[in-house]
């Protein structure tokens, strides 16, 4: 049960504009299968930077970092996002949907670039996902059209869609109201319960947090507390 | 590597912004138009105006030449031989004008497979006897359909019928200033005088115009056998044997080979009409030069409209790539864009610079060189159809290149960041 999905060993990270700032220090955990992990800190303590460069998009660090027991460090751009695309899912504080495409198809998206079932049973799929979070019922919509509870849960299923093994945040819950949060909120804790989903979120929301399995505290671009 | 997916992302980012879309496809549009209708022109009327040398001018011309021979006599003595030996006065000999072996030369020349063919000629100097007064004029002998073939005879008969020449014995064709000056009509008989005295009745089959109006008020045409019978001539007398190449810039080279091989005089055309070549390169340059500016130009629209696309998306980047989307992927997104661009403006630019150089070609265009012209004239190469349509392709590409390249270097984590 306790086997290890992201393994992260002393990373450091450095700003160098306008002069070089540590913003991590010696960052040293791991997350395992099945874990509710929120991070939380005050702004600018570094979580976010942090959350990046376990999510592979930033890779100017020092340290290593394990994914599924696979070491990042010395990988290539292309075969990053290739992990991204199968290991990973990301919910952003905005949405980032495409408005060109209809819900379901942005939630299709990382499946057909995947490609590893064929476009119909993706159809399923995406269909599937997106009754679990209950917005079936929008699949043919714009996301123009839809709420910003929506459109969240349209970013969840999304980022759901390749069957990943870690669910990422930064501040889902950031730009929604308190109900709105409520329903992101219940969506994560089934996802670890029913379906045994490991989530790493970042928030400074200390109510969000405070529910969920284990909290990492930062400041100042150290671990106080895990 | 899903292609299918690559062009549905592709289409949809087009179709967004399908506006500004559509003005770059209309710039691509609006220059191979040009392209197409100004390089059609002006090379139909480089064309038009080269061939009023080319056509009418034998690549290489046999004949024989009436001068002095290179070898004198006194050069055979042995006596003089170690000499330099001057000669004063010297005079051409009675030497024949006629092509020595002419019938062998032509059938030679006929297997020859560097030349597309071969068209005798005769030369008979006469004068037009009209009332008191003698005209003087010239009576070419021609194969009329090897004339008509090779140096394209029939476009400048303005009346009449040029074939009517080799039906009868005595049918001619006249220069057009020559037939004014005679006052004749078509069927009309006009009388000749040769130069020993003998007389011809000829019947006017047809008026020539070459444009060129020393050469219409003294020339006339007839079929070879008429002229042999004015000249008093056996029917195997041929003055001139007029050669046409496959390849014209081998003319000078083949020129001097037939020199030797058959002991004759040959001219090539290169040497007979230096000055033609220059104008019509330097046409042609010009006229590539401003259709790949007009390309160029809407090359750098098309990379303003990728750019502005390429900031306008930003966040659709961004995503692509954090979910998974390498950036090579996003980069064959924008070129996919661009090229797409390219391709249809190339298109419809093709299909209307089609249109443009048609309409061109309805314009009335009356010049006294070429009777037979009476619209301006165009070149409907499907070679510069298929430049315009690989440089739309190319400046589209190069113009997409840049931006592309751009948009694979995003760095999602400045854009997710920012917001």
């Amino acid at each position: 049960m306790s086997e290890p999905v992201l393994q992260a060993n002393h990373i450091n990270k450095y700003f160098h504009d306008p002069k070089t700032v540590k913003v991590l220090n010696d960052i040293t955990f791991n997350v395992n299968r099945g874990e509710f992990v929120s991070v939380i800190g005050r702004s600018g303590c570094g979580k976010s930077t942090l959350l990046y460069i376990l999510s592979t998009m930033d890779t100017d660090y020092e340290g290593e970092l394990l994914i599924d027991k696979e070491s990042m460090n010395n990988k290539k751009e292309g075969q990053l996002a290739i992990i991204r695309n199968q290991k990973i899912g990301f919910v952003f504080q905005f949405h980032y949907l495409l408005n060109e495409f209809s819900a379901l198809h942005n939630v299709m998206l990382p499946a057909l670039k995947l490609s590893k079932y064929p476009e119909q049973e993706i159809k399923k799929r995406a269909l599937e996902k997106m009754e679990i979070l209950g917005i079936a019922k929008l699949a043919a919509q714009k996301p123009n059209q839809l709420s910003g509870g929506e459109k969240q849960r349209v970013a969840i299923a999304r980022a759901l869609i390749n069957d990943p093994l870690i669910l990422m945040g930064d501040e889902p819950t950031g730009n929604l109201d308190k109900k709105n949060s409520q329903i992101v909120f219940d969506i994560f804790q089934r996802l670890t319960k029913e379906f045994n989903q490991t989530l790493l979120i970042v928030t400074h929301d200390t109510g969000f947090a405070e529910k969920t399995n284990r909290i990492i505290e930062m400041e100042d671009g150290r671990i106080i507390r895990q | 590597m899903n292609y299918k997916l690559i062009f549905s992302i592709a289409k949809s980012l087009l179709l967004a912004r399908w506006k500004q879309t559509l003005v770059a496809a209309i710039g691509v549009t609006f220059s191979i138009t040009m392209f197409i209708g100004l390089l059609s022109f002006m090379t139909g009327l480089n064309e038009l105006l080269d061939g009023l040398i080319l056509n009418r001018t034998a690549h290489v011309r046999l004949y024989n030449d009436i001068k002095p021979s290179a070898d004198q006599p006194i050069n055979s003595s042995a006596a003089y031989k170690d000499g330099y030996n001057f000669i004063n006065s010297v005079k051409p000999g009675s030497s024949r004008k006629e092509i020595y072996n002419s019938g062998a030369i032509m059938q030679s020349l006929e297997m020859d497979s560097r030349i597309t063919g071969i068209a005798p000629k005769i030369t008979a100097q006469v004068f037009f006897n009209d009332g008191g007064i003698d005209f003087t004029g010239v009576v070419n002998g021609i194969d009329v359909e090897a004339e008509s073939r090779l140096f394209h005879f029939g476009d400048y008969i303005t009346e009449g019928n040029q074939q009517e020449i080799k039906n009868a014995a005595n049918n001619i064709v006249l220069g057009i200033g020559l037939a004014q000056k005679l006052l004749v009509n078509i069927g009309d008989v006009v009388q000749v005088t040769t130069v020993n005295g003998e007389i011809f009745q000829l019947k006017v089959v047809g008026f020539f115009q070459s444009g060129i109006s020393d050469f219409d008020n003294v020339q006339s045409y007839a079929s070879i056998s008429t002229t042999q019978k004015i000249l008093g001539k056996a029917n195997n007398y041929i003055t001139d044997i007029q050669v046409k190449l496959k390849d014209i810039n081998q003319a000078p080279a083949l020129a001097k080979q037939y020199e030797q091989i058959y002991y004759c005089d040959a001219e090539d055309i290169q040497t007979a009409n230096a000055q033609f070549e220059t104008g019509s390169s330097i046409r042609t340059l010009i006229s590539y030069a401003v259709g790949i500016t007009l390309l160029i130009v809407a090359g750098f629209g098309i990379y303003n409209i990728l750019n502005m696309m390429i900031y306008e998306k930003m966040d659709s980047i961004a995503i692509l790539k954090a979910t998974g989307f390498s950036g090579r992927d996003v980069k064959r997104i924008f070129l996919i864009i661009a090229l797409t661009i390219g391709l249809f403006g190339g298109i419809v630019g093709l299909l209307f610079g089609f249109l443009l150089s048609s309409g061109i070609d309805q314009v009335p265009f009356k010049t006294s060189a070429l009777p037979t012209v009476t619209t301006y004239p165009i070149n409907y190469n499907p070679l510069y159809y298929l430049i315009g349509f690989s440089f739309s392709l190319i400046t589209t590409y190069l113009a997409g290149f840049f931006p592309a390249r751009k948009a694979s270097k995003v760095d999602p984590v400045i854009i997710i960041r920012g917001k």
